[in-house]
């Protein structure tokens, strides 16, 4: 589907979206959308259609837009595999009004500088907002504090901080982070992973590995570090928030830790919900990712967790690589997955589908949830009248194979290549503005 | 006219009753045929008992005796499998006859074969070289049929490998003609004409609990002008 | 068998004994004034090796020179490879070039079945090693090997008692022979100290025990493997000496096997570290006959891949 920027699509102008579905709710309800917000909320057929453009949405559901807490947007240094504009068009495309653009590029995002040129990036393509992540340390070197207050006040006005990538393993410094972002209410982000149990590490450690000559990565090399960073969350008094959390043991802890009121909130990635580790038995560097693709067991607690809400949020953690990353042997090829355009479909396959999740559940973990996490005011916001008309409309019945080939992103490193998977976006709004799908007639 | 080979299925087409052909040959079948499964099947017919092989392998062994002039350096290798056990056979006639051990081997022409890629990689079968070597030995290759001469020629490209005898002789239980190389056996139990589709089988007691020649199949003329 | 040989956990019993009748068969060339058999002439094997290993290329270049077969050879040092060329591109090379088959020796694990799977290449793939994964000609060989001097020279193993010592976290030897051992149904113990054994070697077939003294007065065969002095530099044992005395086969310890066991190593040999001089030069040791039953092995492998007509890559 292409992406329409129809110039008589302003934010300004009337949009007017027919007999939409609504979660929550059985009737369906005509939107009306006028100058960046819901102007009314109206049963089917009674909204004013004049001078309005109209589109059908007889059998689509329209959500909030979603939130990612976890994006990988490439730009600065490998535009080769994805950039500002094409990563936050694949964004849109999955349903995406606001991502947040983790910090390890080249250079790294560790200045107002480097985050306020992401964030204008970000807004010139318009295709949903961008909110750079900053670094914790300088060049995510781990040795010293990046200017965190400086890219807090910056025009980014940054509020998460993540050497997402690398972890922040350093215990004393972890502790000055996390006690120095309180000033600015920001959260410290932690990618754990403990880097010397898991030097050079491939695949996940259990069965799989030994069979198949991979060095593991064993799950204590992220529970270590979580357990240790709840406990000084606690200590100095702040709030902390866990990158994809993969393992069994990982959501226990985080349940022990809220239990104690420990103020730390948890995301985890739509592949994590849906792939086990027997998949690198094809050695397709495809299904290599950091975290590593865990067993059933795993995918079972997460589950589990995302449902009671232990775990907080759904981030897709899109990690973009170039063809040539993945097209070699296991050893030589880079981690990650791609996943904005996917994450709705994967989630509902693995959550709503199995009876765990309804869709008001995954609205608040896709959409409400993050947004507040991000500190976000004007994203993650019922569709009501008066708010920001940040919306997607969806095909709840559609199922599609999934295909590298027509993928927005520049990169075509998905784990669900020829799956046959659920929901279909079907178009996007920021602000009023159509930022993905076809004119007209949707239905 | 399409040629056939050994390994090659047999193609069908139209038949013409070959008037012309004087067949001279016993046992030679020629009948009309119109269609694949519509021409009429003979049942399998025994065309050797058990004694005819016994006296066919005693005559033989005479004949080997009579035209080596009683040479001292014969060797016998059969080709697995049912050479192997001919060739065991012929070797003890030959011994009781020149009163003495006939050294008996077996030879696999498995890597050989013209035929190799027509079909997946065959096991191969036991190979085995009498003590002495082959070197100046006066070689009789031991077969059940003798049919293109494909497995004979592979036989000799073998034999060439493991050493130079001084001569090399072919002896053949059944000669059922159709030859596609200039091969000829020396020494042959019995000739049976036969076409080309039909299949003669040798069975011998150690594989196959009982000692006959069979041929079966639907003989249908292969000739056309 | 498949279009190719990947692991052998893929050998069903079937393959495993068809490959070692057919080694045993092709080990005659050997005593042979003409080594030579004309049934892969006109195809042409690529040994193509990202790890130094003099002893395993030659081997299958004399298995492959041995059926007429044309070789080439490419090692990494010197070449494209080392100046960055990727995988894929050093494979669509021999492809242009009419490789039938590519035997590959590599350090990364799975790098053979990405060469099978890909579709850069369309003919057979050998593993010849591939990082820590499997090597299984050399379980093959190891096989064949046990079987001419315990089992008589045919049929299965079943019943026979294998001892496998030393870096099983490390050893490709090791994870190709569990299989195929345990395919031809030996009985397999592995033994080393507890940081060199994989999480989940539980679920092997196989037994495991930390003591090397224990298993071996019941074991028919030995097999040493290579331990790297420069593991204890990651804590794997925390010196030479201490690992040497613990797991290393002496004198001591080899006058305990039941007398018509024997020793075995896949080489290159570290003497003194995990084998006593002495008794990798005794006549327990079959060292030297693995290598030249590798050939047979090897000969075997590569008839059964190209001496007939071309087998796809998939199906049982």
């Amino acid at each position: 589907m292409s992406v329409t920027h129809d110039a008589s699509v302003t934010s300004g102008a009337r949009v007017v979206i027919r007999a939409a579905g609504v979660v929550g709710r059985s009737e369906r309800f005509d939107l009306v959308l006028s100058e960046g917000v819901i102007r009314e909320l109206v049963p089917a057929g009674t909204a004013d259609l004049g001078g309005a453009r109209v589109i059908e949405a007889e059998s689509l559901l329209a959500l909030p837009g979603l939130v990612d807490l976890h994006t990988h947007l490439r730009e600065p240094g490998r535009e080769d595999s994805e950039t500002v504009d094409t990563g936050t068009r694949a964004a849109a495309a999955g349903g995406f009004t606001a991502v947040h653009a983790m910090a390890n590029t080249d250079p790294v995002a560790d200045t107002a500088g480097v985050v306020e040129q992401v964030w204008r990036l970000g807004a010139e393509a318009g295709h949903c907002d961008v909110h750079p992540v900053g670094a914790v340390t300088v060049g995510l070197e781990g040795q010293r504090l990046a200017e965190l207050g400086a890219m807090a006040d910056s025009a980014a006005r940054v509020r998460i901080f993540s050497d997402d990538g690398r972890c922040v393993h350093d215990a004393l410094l972890m502790r000055r982070a996390l006690e120095y972002v309180k000033a600015f209410d920001g959260v410290i982000a932690q990618h754990a992973q403990e880097p010397r149990l898991t030097e050079d590490a491939q695949m996940n450690e259990g069965a799989m590995s030994g069979v198949l000559g991979l060095r593991g990565w064993p799950a204590v090399a992220e529970e270590a570090i979580i357990a240790r960073d709840v406990l000084l969350t606690e200590h100095v008094g702040s709030r902390l928030h866990i990158c994809h959390v993969s393992t069994a043991g990982s959501v226990d802890l985080i349940r022990w830790a809220k239990a104690r009121g420990i103020d730390v909130t948890a995301e985890v990635t739509p592949h994590h919900l849906l792939l086990t580790d027997e998949l690198v038995a094809t050695y397709d560097p495809v299904y290599k990712v950091n975290p590593p693709l865990r067993t059933a067991d795993d995918v079972r607690a997460l589950r589990e967790g995302l449902a009671d809400g232990t775990i907080d949020v759904v981030a897709t953690d899109h990690a973009p690589h170039p063809s040539e990353d993945k097209d070699c042997e296991w050893g030589a090829a880079a981690m990650g997955m791609t996943g904005l355009e996917t994450a709705l479909s994967v989630v509902v396959e693995a959550m709503v589908e199995t009876g765990l999740l309804d869709w008001a559940g995954v609205v608040e973990r896709m959409s409400a949830t993050p947004a507040r996490i991000g500190r976000l005011a004007a994203q993650g916001r019922p569709l009501a009248v008066g708010e920001p008309a940040n919306l997607t409309l969806v095909d709840p019945l559609a199922r599609a194979t999934v295909s590298a080939a027509t993928m927005v992103s520049r990169s075509r490193n998905t784990p669900f290549a020829g799956l046959d998977l659920p929901v279909r976006v079907v178009a996007t709004f920021l602000r009023g503005r159509q930022t993905y799908g076809a004119d007209g007639d949707m239905a | 006219m399409v040629e056939l080979t050994s390994a090659a299925p047999a193609i069908v087409r139209d038949c013409k009753t070959s008037f012309n052909d004087p067949s001279s040959e016993a046992g030679k079948e020629v009948s009309l045929m119109s269609a694949v499964g519509s021409s009429p099947e003979m049942p399998p017919r025994a065309v050797m008992s058990a004694s005819d092989i016994a006296r066919a392998i005693t005559r033989m062994a005479h004949e080997i005796d009579e035209r080596t002039h009683g040479a001292d350096d014969v060797i016998l290798l059969g080709i697995p499998t049912r050479g192997v056990d001919l060739a065991l056979r012929l070797g003890e006639r030959l011994a009781e006859i020149q009163g003495r051990a006939i050294p008996v081997g077996s030879l696999d022409i498995t890597m050989y074969r013209d035929d190799l890629r027509r079909r997946p990689a065959r096991a191969l079968l036991p190979t085995e070289i009498p003590a002495g070597g082959v070197d100046d030995a006066l070689v009789v290759l031991v077969d059940d049929v003798l049919f293109s001469g494909r497995t004979i020629r592979a036989a000799l490209d073998a034999l060439n490998d493991v050493g130079r005898p001084r001569a090399v002789a072919l002896a053949i239980l059944v000669d059922r003609g159709h030859r596609e190389l200039p091969i000829r056996a020396d020494y042959v139990g019995k000739n049976i004409p036969t076409s080309q589709l039909e299949t003669v089988r040798v069975q011998l007691l150690e594989h196959d609990g009982v000692d006959a020649v069979v041929v079966s199949g639907s003989p249908q003329s292969d000739e056309a002008s | 068998m498949r279009g190719h040989l990947l692991s052998a956990a893929d050998l069903t019993l079937d393959d495993a004994l068809l490959v070692l009748d057919t080694a045993q068969e092709l080990a005659q060339i050997a005593d042979r004034p003409i080594k030579k058999l004309p049934t892969l002439r006109g195809r042409t094997v690529v040994n193509l090796f990202f790890e130094d290993s003099t002893r395993t290329r030659i081997s299958f270049e004399a298995a492959a020179k041995r059926l007429s077969a044309d070789v080439i050879n490419f090692s990494a040092k010197g070449s494209s490879v080392s100046k960055g060329e990727s995988l894929k591109d050093t494979a669509l090379t021999l492809e242009a070039m009419g490789a039938d088959a590519v035997v590959i020796r590599h350090p990364a694990s799975g790098a053979p079945h990405r060469l099978a799977n890909s579709g850069w290449i369309q003919g057979s793939v050998v593993n010849a090693g591939d990082g820590t994964h499997e090597h299984p000609t050399q379980a093959l060989l190891d096989a064949f090997t046990m079987r001419e001097h315990l089992a008589g020279g045919r049929g299965d193993l079943a019943g026979l008692r294998v001892t496998i010592v030393g870096d099983v976290l490390h050893s490709r030897v090791a994870r190709s022979n569990v299989r195929l051992l345990s395919t031809l149904g030996a009985e397999v113990t592995l033994v080393a100290p507890p940081t060199l054994l994989p999480v989940g070697v539980e679920t092997w077939p196989c037994s495991v025990s930390y003591d090397l003294d224990a298993p071996l007065p019941t074991s028919d065969a030995v097999m040493m493997l290579r331990v790297q002095a420069e593991r204890m530099h990651s804590a794997f044992f925390p010196s030479a000496r201490e690992y040497s005395r613990r797991y290393g086969l002496d004198d001591r310890r080899v006058h305990t096997l039941p007398d018509h066991a024997i020793v075995m190593h896949p080489g290159p040999m570290n003497r003194g570290m995990e084998i006593g001089s002495d008794v990798a030069d005794s006549e327990r040791s079959v060292i030297v006959e693995q290598v030249a039953n590798g050939v047979s092995v090897r000969m075997a492998v590569l008839y059964l891949l190209l001496g007939g007509a071309p087998l796809t890559g998939e199906g049982e």
